[in-house]
């Protein structure tokens, strides 16, 4: 029987062909055909870990590092390893209770599971990790590992230097995807200036990691590896002792202080007030304090030597006299007769704080006595000249000049986040006149008023111009990169002359010269140093802050501007001092203390104390305390009404137990009492939510 | 008739042995591969029989001292005992009932000292050896229905009780003896019946059960319009196309989901589903008791293991990553992958070329048995030969078609590669009983 079934071994040999081709087909599809199980392996079992390169280091001009890097240590934890841990007794050393505790191994397991390391407490302080170090033993499945932090030796230039952070999804975005989540990235300063300078080149490591993505190992014996490249150092022009003389001169006030060397635009020393410890953005505390800094209405994290608008003044004068003598509408002998105010647009305004007779006789004299009628008709002479047929013209031409001075625009300095000043556009008069204007209508722009705003840093780049008669480099901080070659291009433009006055003699450069050298021999004495001759200007700048929807005529803001010594300018200064009067009290003699420091390389005893007691004192103006309560009520408030939880409100009447007095202001109009911004008494006084 | 021979090898099949020596290397090879770790001590570990290689190592080195006896024994023991053994075999498995050990989801284990004896895997062999010896005997008319219907019981009760003690997978082995059965005149209508019924199966997962209906209707309508001649002279054939067509309906309206909600466990059934990558319609309907998934796993990685399988076999390429650099079967991304899915440490280090030579190695041997089979003169040793090779295929196929993601996840282990000492024991003596019956080919022993 079996033989007439014998045609059956040949179907059941045909049905294993068919099976194993069937086998065959699926297997040339998976393995040779699709590419995507490659790339599905690779990321299953390869981790390609960045290795961070170390951030360049920024030096000062007599090569000390003014922004270095450091080690900190991050306590780790890899969850499943912990269970025989110590809890009690590392919970006692960090300070923490076991809820605490618990609630951050659950985050730990939840960021990268169970068999990885997870960070449980960053930027351990340097105690913290002395008593860790010694005890680590007692925690099996914690450890210790380094993190390369930022660190300011000098506990200096805060502003300038900026500090790192994560780079957030904006900056991922912009960056075209080079920066990952979690990188850190220069975020203010030179340290986002030059990120791509400092940030060197990451490298990445091939590591294997296993099915519960526990590193095991590195992939091909790391022939696909590559070396992170360290950042380049930058060598700037800084004199780390001037910066920290600026920066202990501007404590406890308002203001802004900035020296450039005039002869090759770097700067020496650029200080804001109030400022903060750099360190304090990169240790432990780090989001603590960020947060307070935010949150001060003082503004703390402003650079104002680039981002403050101020009201020229006064110093603005020896400029408009340079624009004239350009221009060739007057000579160094042209003066006018002033008689106490100006009546060259038939309403007497501005006044002139003189009025004798022959004090504004000539260029030199003008600038010495600071008249105003005087460069407000130079002013006018300029913008109303018949050689550009009308007033918008003329003013177009004087608006070219500012700007080729760098007002009214960026310097171009190597900081980010720099604000342009104001010199407004001819449309913007027309806007605010309907058209109808004239020189007389914007006259106090001749001396540094009306809608003029710069920052200090234009106003020291201005003073470079005439201390260098007639050209200036773009002040900028960084004099050369280690390693610079020719495909960096960020350095190039800082080596270029401007050249902005050519018309003008040596014999009128001269003129200006003295007048301002007559200044701090007569009204800014306090800025003298004996033995060097120093060209200064003074100038006063009213201050009015808009408060609770009323305007407040505040204290005014006290402005001094200088280069010396005045046959070979080294340095030109530019100081401004927020709510403290006539430039002669404060802002004069900080300058003078900086051009000693700098010229003579140390101050002497009495000059220390001088320097101390600048220091020591505070003008702080007082509408900010109100400003700053009215700020954290409402965000008190803002908290309870969110969440419904009345803490924040307890905590700030607990710091906050009297309300600071609304400002007064200095004119005297009417004060009318405007509703305060606090919520329902009710809301203080009952227990709501506990 | 019996010849005393001095020499054993007389008559032995070289080939065989030299294939089965080849596969066992290959396994042990895998199973190293997947278990050493950089820096192991070889050589210590091998001697503690701490490994998973050493301890496969030794399991091989028993199935050898088996096969020696087997090859000393008179081939005639095999044919006076088959039912003996079958007894016995179906002894054992009764007993699991009552004396199983909790082992990983399964009931089918009973555990001797330090031992795991799994009786249904012990079974094919004595299956197969108990339809042998049905099929050989002289009063056996394998045309009558009635003989065919007691051959069917010897295969499938047994299949019933592992499917009992939810071992699924080895109950599906059990019916790989239809292949002996079609060899020796089973008619192929049953063969067509059964692919058939695997294919509406299979339609019924697939597709919307309301569409499939239009189309079975479709196709029965068809069928009616083509074969109208033989209906306007015959009224049966109408009346057969009818009766299919309420058959197919009803399987596929009411016997798939008693199927899958009152036989099948849940997670057997989710696996089914997972591999044509849809939800388990039935989930909620399930009422198998003790359905607990082996394996917890979330419900959307039921086709974890496929995909890590697929990943591991597809990343391989051509010529593969080399021994002992298979990333992902290296640190276990592949579960059970000494067992079960042994296969992706081949696919991952060897790539396609390796791939396709064990395969060639394994389609050799089954045609090599088959050839065996083919020049037998007794009955016995030919049907004993068949059910070795379909035995062989249905693990061989069905285990690399679920790593390549062509057949649900059913456990079932690769022959003499996977890791598993019963495994390794049981295809051994199998391999080794042939070897010895057709060794005496020349003798007619019924």
């Amino acid at each position: 029987m079996a033989l007439f079934n014998q045609s059956r071994s040949n179907i059941i040999r045909l049905i294993f062909v068919g099976v194993f081709l069937i086998i065959i087909v699926q297997l040339f599809n998976l393995q040779i055909l699709s590419r995507q199980y490659k790339q599905l392996a690779m990321s299953n079992a390869v981790f390609p870990k960045v290795k961070y390169p170390d951030r360049g280091i920024i030096y000062d001009r007599k090569g000390r590092a003014i922004l270095n890097n450091t080690i900190m240590f991050d306590l780790v934890v890899t969850p499943n390893e912990s269970r025989k841990t110590d809890t009690f007794g590392l919970c006692d050393i960090l300070g923490i209770d076991t809820v605490e505790f618990r609630k951050r191994m659950v985050e730990a397991r939840m960021k990268n599971g169970p068999y990885r390391p997870s960070i449980f407490q960053d930027l351990l302080t340097p105690e913290l990790h002395a008593r860790l170090d010694e005890n680590i033993w007692k925690f099996p499945g914690f450890a210790l590992i380094e993190r390369p932090v930022r660190v300011y030796p000098y506990n200096a230039a805060a502003h300038i230097m900026g500090y790192i952070g994560e780079a957030d999804s904006n900056i991922i975005k912009r960056s075209g995807g080079y920066y990952r989540m979690g990188d850190y990235v220069g975020r203010s300063g030179m340290e986002a200036f030059y990120e791509k300078v400092l940030m060197g080149q990451r490298g990445v490591e091939y590591l294997i990691k296993d099915n519960k993505n526990r590193l095991v190992g590195s992939y091909e014996n790391g022939s696909f590896d590559t070396a992170a490249v360290a950042g380049r150092n930058l060598r700037t022009h800084i004199d780390i002792d001037l910066q920290q003389l600026a920066e202990k001169l501007i404590n406890n006030k308002v203001g802004a202080i900035v020296a450039i060397n005039p002869k090759n635009g770097g700067i020496l020393a650029m200080a804001s007030g109030p400022t903060y410890d750099p360190n304090s953005l990169t240790g432990s505390n780090k989001q603590k304090n960020y947060g307070q800094l935010v949150l001060d209405v003082a503004g703390p994290l402003l650079n104002r030597a680039i981002q403050g608008n101020y009201e020229p003044g006064s110093t603005f004068k020896p400029l408009g006299g340079l624009v004239a003598l350009n221009e060739g509408v007057i000579t160094p002998s042209f003066g006018y007769p002033c008689g106490g105010r100006y009546f060259g647009c038939g309403h007497g305004k501005p006044a002139c704080t003189h009025s004798n007779p022959g004090h504004a006789a000539n260029l030199r004299l003008a600038i010495a006595n600071s008249c105003n009628s005087y460069f407000v008709h130079i002013y006018r002479l300029t913008v109303d000249n018949n050689r550009y047929g009308s007033v918008k013209k003329g003013y177009e031409k004087w608006k070219g000049y500012m700007n080729a001075f760098g007002l009214g625009a960026r310097t171009g300095v190597d900081l980010v986040s720099e604000v342009p000043g104001l010199i407004p556009d001819s449309s913007r008069y027309n806007q605010v006149y309907r058209g109808a204007w004239n020189s007389c209508t914007n006259l106090t722009l001749g001396i540094g008023q009306d809608m003029m705003q710069t920052t200090p840093l234009q106003m020291a780049n201005a003073m470079c111009i005439i201390a260098n008669k007639g050209y200036y480099y773009e002040p900028h901080f960084v004099e050369k990169i280690d390693g610079e070659t020719s495909a960096d291009t960020i350095l190039t433009k800082y080596k270029k002359k401007h050249e902005v006055l050519t018309n003008i003699s040596s014999e009128a450069y001269e003129a200006i010269m003295t007048g301002m050298q007559q200044v701090v021999d007569g009204s800014a004495s306090k800025a003298k140093i004996p033995g060097i001759d120093i060209c200064g200007k003074t100038g006063t700048a009213e201050k009015y802050r808009i408060i609770q929807g009323r305007r407040i005529k505040l204290e005014n803001n006290s402005v001094f501007v200088c280069f010396a010594p005045r046959e070979n300018p080294t340095i030109a200064l530019a100081v401004v001092v927020e709510n403290s009067g006539f430039g002669n009290t404060w802002a004069a003699p900080i300058a003078g203390l900086m051009m000693e420091r700098y010229l003579k390389d140390s101050l002497s005893a009495d000059r220390r104390k001088e320097a101390d007691r600048i220091g020591n004192s505070s003008l702080m103006p007082s509408y900010l305390k109100y400003l700053q309560y009215i700020e954290d009520s409402a965000r008190a408030t803002g908290w309870y009404e969110r969440y419904k939880d009345s803490s924040m409100i307890r905590k700030f009447q607990k710091m906050n137990p009297i309300k600071p007095s609304f400002p007064r202001s200095k004119e005297k109009a009417p004060a009318r009492r405007v509703a305060f911004v606090l919520p329902d008494p009710r809301l203080f006084n009952k227990p709501f939510n506990a | 008739m019996s010849q005393r021979n001095p020499a054993i090898s007389k008559g032995v099949d070289w080939v065989m042995i030299w294939l089965y020596l080849l596969l066992v290397a290959i396994g042990l090879l895998s199973i190293f591969s997947v278990t050493y770790r950089d820096g192991d001590n070889v050589v210590q570990t091998f001697l503690a029989f701490k490994t998973d290689y050493s301890k496969q190592f030794y399991f091989f080195i028993v199935s050898l001292v088996l096969g020696l006896f087997i090859l000393l024994t008179d081939s005639k023991f095999f044919t006076a005992t088959a039912n003996i053994w079958y007894a016995v075999g179906m002894l054992l498995l009764l007993l699991v009932f009552p004396l199983h050990t909790a082992v990983k989801g399964t009931e089918s284990i009973i555990r001797i000292g330090g031992f795991n004896l799994q009786p249904a895997e012990l079974m094919k062999v004595f299956v197969n050896m108990a339809l042998a010896k049905y099929l050989s005997r002289v009063e056996t008319d394998f045309s009558k229905p009635r003989s065919q219907l007691i051959a069917a019981a010897l295969v499938v009760v047994p299949a019933l009780i592992s499917i009992a003690q939810k071992e699924t997978g080895l109950a599906l082995v059990f019916f790989s003896f239809f292949l002996v059965m079609f060899r020796e005149g089973l008619p192929p209508i049953y063969l067509i019946v059964g692919f058939s019924l695997a294919v509406l199966v299979v339609a019924t997962l697939v597709l919307d059960k309301d569409i499939l209906a239009i189309i079975l209707t479709a196709i029965a309508a068809g069928a009616i319009y083509l074969l109208r001649k033989q209906i306007r002279r015959r009224r049966g054939v109408l009346i057969g196309i009818v009766l299919i067509w309420v058959g197919c309906v009803g399987v596929q309206r009411f016997v798939v989901p008693f199927l899958f909600t009152k036989v099948l466990a849940k997670h057997q059934v989710e696996r089914i589903f997972s591999l044509i990558g849809k939800e388990n319609p039935y989930a909620a309907l399930n009422t198998v008791e003790g359905d607990e998934d082996p394996t917890p796993v979330k419900k959307k990685d039921t086709d974890y293991n496929v995909r890590q399988s697929k990943i591991a076999i597809g990343s391989g390429g051509v010529i593969g990553k080399g021994f002992l650099k298979g990333t992902q079967t290296r640190f276990d991304f592949v579960p059970e992958q000494r067992t079960d899915f042994i296969f992706c440490t081949i696919g991952e280090g060897f790539g396609f070329a390796g791939s396709a030579l064990v395969l060639g190695i394994y389609l050799f041997l089954l045609l090599r048995i088959v050839n065996i089979a083919e020049r037998q003169r007794s009955v016995f040793s030919r049907c004993y030969a068949y059910g070795v090779a379909s035995v062989f295929f249905f693990h061989i196929a069905i285990n690399l078609c679920m790593t390549i993601g062509l057949a649900p996840v059913i456990g079932i282990p690769l022959p003499l590669i996977s890791y598993g000492g019963t495994s390794l024991l049981s295809f051994s003596i199998m391999l080794f009983i042939l070897i010895r019956l057709d060794a005496d080919r020349q003798m007619v022993l019924r």
